[in-house]
């Protein structure tokens, strides 16, 4: 079985000028996501794109557990499960022998894995179809923006052009953004001087469902190579080629099939898709621009080793559209909207951070970098205390900096089994143990909405009998106070809407 | 304080006897990383990261 790639009709306009309250710009991974949520939150939005089909090529695979959660919540949980490759292990060797093995989830009791490999076309043809199914997104391909002033966006078609007044702006147009260039806003970081070739093809193989990563192996030597499992029988295989590769020679597909048969043998292959590659870790100075939002790869781009491009644009739009609803449904002023800025650019700088340090051991900028790095691999062999110095790649973690994202936990619902996230749903919500919430919020008691009969939902959000706390439409822990103290409750919700 | 320094630093030198400067560069690298994991203690390691670092050149 295969993806059949779809093609959607383009969106004539219907008027010379029309007007929205919300635009997203971009029918990518993160503007669908975005267009999902808020409709999730009762608000319609347009959403346009220059293309007329989801993404070629298997892109951002790697589904991190806290992204696999806000789908649970969006109601896409179980087809990332049902079609995706989980994995929790990743193994990285040198040479010909493993160097360090890391398990991304040592804990059981959760519903999603630490990932699921899937081909980013299939996440974005499900929201595709998500979206259609709330009759609120109004999903407009092949309709260009070729202009932007304030927020009024000229919109070019295959059938002519339209002038589109929008109120909000989301920007999810990718790392080389139109919106982002035309407002001359600036996008700064560090290039790194080396090339990777990607491919994603199709075989049948024995190797087990893990990340595997190889520093100068036999088969592509002084290089790394990167290998993921996606589902239909398709690898993802990632060959670094070094600064001086020529990327149009190195396209050429005979090349590519013989760097893959250096490392597979006699393994019969196709391949699906080629693309080449330099990395960049760079961010906007804020994300905000007036009325316009910048979200994912048109905000901050970072390099794929820790699988936090697509993980991190889905987390922007998780914490964005509760915050657009609220003000839009006028439960909050438009400062809340600052928040945006205030949260997400930390996480985007622990991604930068955490890529850059991957990227720095993986394509070592001298010859000390390299001497260490090459010592590093070395001692690893035989002293436990340089693996953990191995940086393939620190994969995508939930960002704690505006409250830890409420942890899982299994729960039983009426004797039959379930979680807890699922309880939670996507507004705020106060969550007690034993004791009512005294509030007018709604509130998830365990011991009677659920029954906690493993103790793992106390243990994990440190509830003592009687204790309580607020979560927000994004499942993120807000606050915490006895289930009894209403003013606590008040004080907090409030908070959390300045 | 090194209790034999002389002898110390000869054992040093020993070890680079013969080697490539990329391999006498690779040795000396595993020999901080050594080191560094025995101290192991981050306030220690930054500050003779900064001591290297300030020591005149000549």
């Amino acid at each position: 079985m295969s993806f059949i790639q779809p093609r959607y009709a383009a969106a004539a306009p219907r008027a010379a000028e029309e007007a929205a309250p919300i635009v997203i710009v971009g029918g990518g991974l993160v503007g669908l996501t975005a267009a999902l949520d808020l409709a999730q939150h009762g608000l319609r939005s347009v959403v346009l794109d220059d293309d007329d089909t989801v993404s070629v090529g298997s892109r951002a695979i790697c589904f991190a557990k806290r992204t696999l959660e806000i789908y649970g919540r969006l109601g896409l949980g179980a087809r990332f499960l049902d079609k995706g490759i989980t994995w929790n292990t990743g193994r990285v060797f040198h040479r010909d022998r493993e160097a360090y093995s890391f398990n991304l989830l040592p804990e059981e009791g959760h519903e999603y894995p630490a990932f699921v490999n899937l081909q980013q076309y299939y996440a974005e043809a499900w929201l595709v179809e998500a979206c259609a199914a709330t009759g609120m997104v109004d999903l407009r391909w092949r309709n260009a923006v070729t202009g932007i002033d304030g927020t009024r966006l000229s919109v070019g078609t295959p059938a002519g052009d339209y002038t589109l007044h929008a109120d909000w702006v989301l920007a999810c147009d990718g790392a080389r953004s139109f919106i982002r260039n035309t407002l001359n806003l600036p996008f700064e970081g560090q290039v790194f001087r080396d090339r990777f070739l990607i491919a994603d093809v199709r075989m049948q193989a024995p190797f087990p469902t893990e990340r595997w990563f190889w520093f100068d192996p036999p088969f592509h030597p002084g290089q790394s190579v990167l290998l993921h499992k996606q589902p239909d029988d398709i690898w993802r295989i990632d060959f670094q080629l070094g600064w001086d590769a020529d990327p149009e020679a190195e396209k050429d597909p005979a090349r590519v099939r013989a760097r893959v048969a250096a490392m597979l043998g006699d393994t019969p292959f196709e391949l699906e898709w080629v693309s080449i590659y330099t990395f960049r870790c760079r961010r906007m100075q804020s994300f905000r621009a007036g009325r316009v939002f910048f979200l994912g790869d048109a905000a901050h781009q970072v390099s794929p080793f820790g699988a936090r491009g697509g993980n991190g644009g889905v987390q922007d739009a998780d914490n964005l559209c509760w915050k657009l609803a609220a003000v839009l449904r006028g439960q909050a002023p438009e400062s809340l909207l600052d928040s945006y800025d205030a949260e997400r650019i930390p996480a985007a700088d622990e991604n930068i951070l955490n890529s850059t340090r991957s990227t720095d051991f993986i394509t070592p900028k001298n010859d000390a970098a390299r001497a260490y790095r090459d010592a590093v691999l070395e001692l690893s062999a035989q002293h436990a205390f340089a693996r953990p110095l191995v940086n393939s790649g620190r994969l995508s973690r939930p960002f704690i900096g505006y409250g830890l994202p409420a942890p899982d936990a299994p729960v039983l619902r009426d004797g039959a089994p379930d979680w807890l996230l699922r309880h939670l749903g996507r507004d705020f919500c106060v969550l007690s143990r034993g004791d009512a919430p005294a509030t007018p919020l709604r509130a998830v008691t365990l011991g009677s909405d659920v029954e906690d009969h493993s103790g793992l939902a106390a243990a994990r959000y440190d509830l003592a009998p009687g204790d309580a706390v607020l979560v927000r439409p994004d499942q993120h822990i807000a606050a915490r106070f006895r289930a009894t103290d209403a003013a606590a409750i008040r004080a907090a919700h409030e908070a959390c809407l300045r | 304080m090194i209790p034999d320094p002389d002898a110390f630093y000869a054992a040093l030198m020993d070890a680079h006897r013969d080697l490539s400067p990329e391999d006498s560069r690779k040795l000396d690298a595993k020999l901080v990383l050594i080191l560094a994991n025995q101290i192991g203690d981050m306030r220690v390691l930054l500050d003779a990261i900064a001591l290297a670092k300030a020591a005149p050149r000549a």
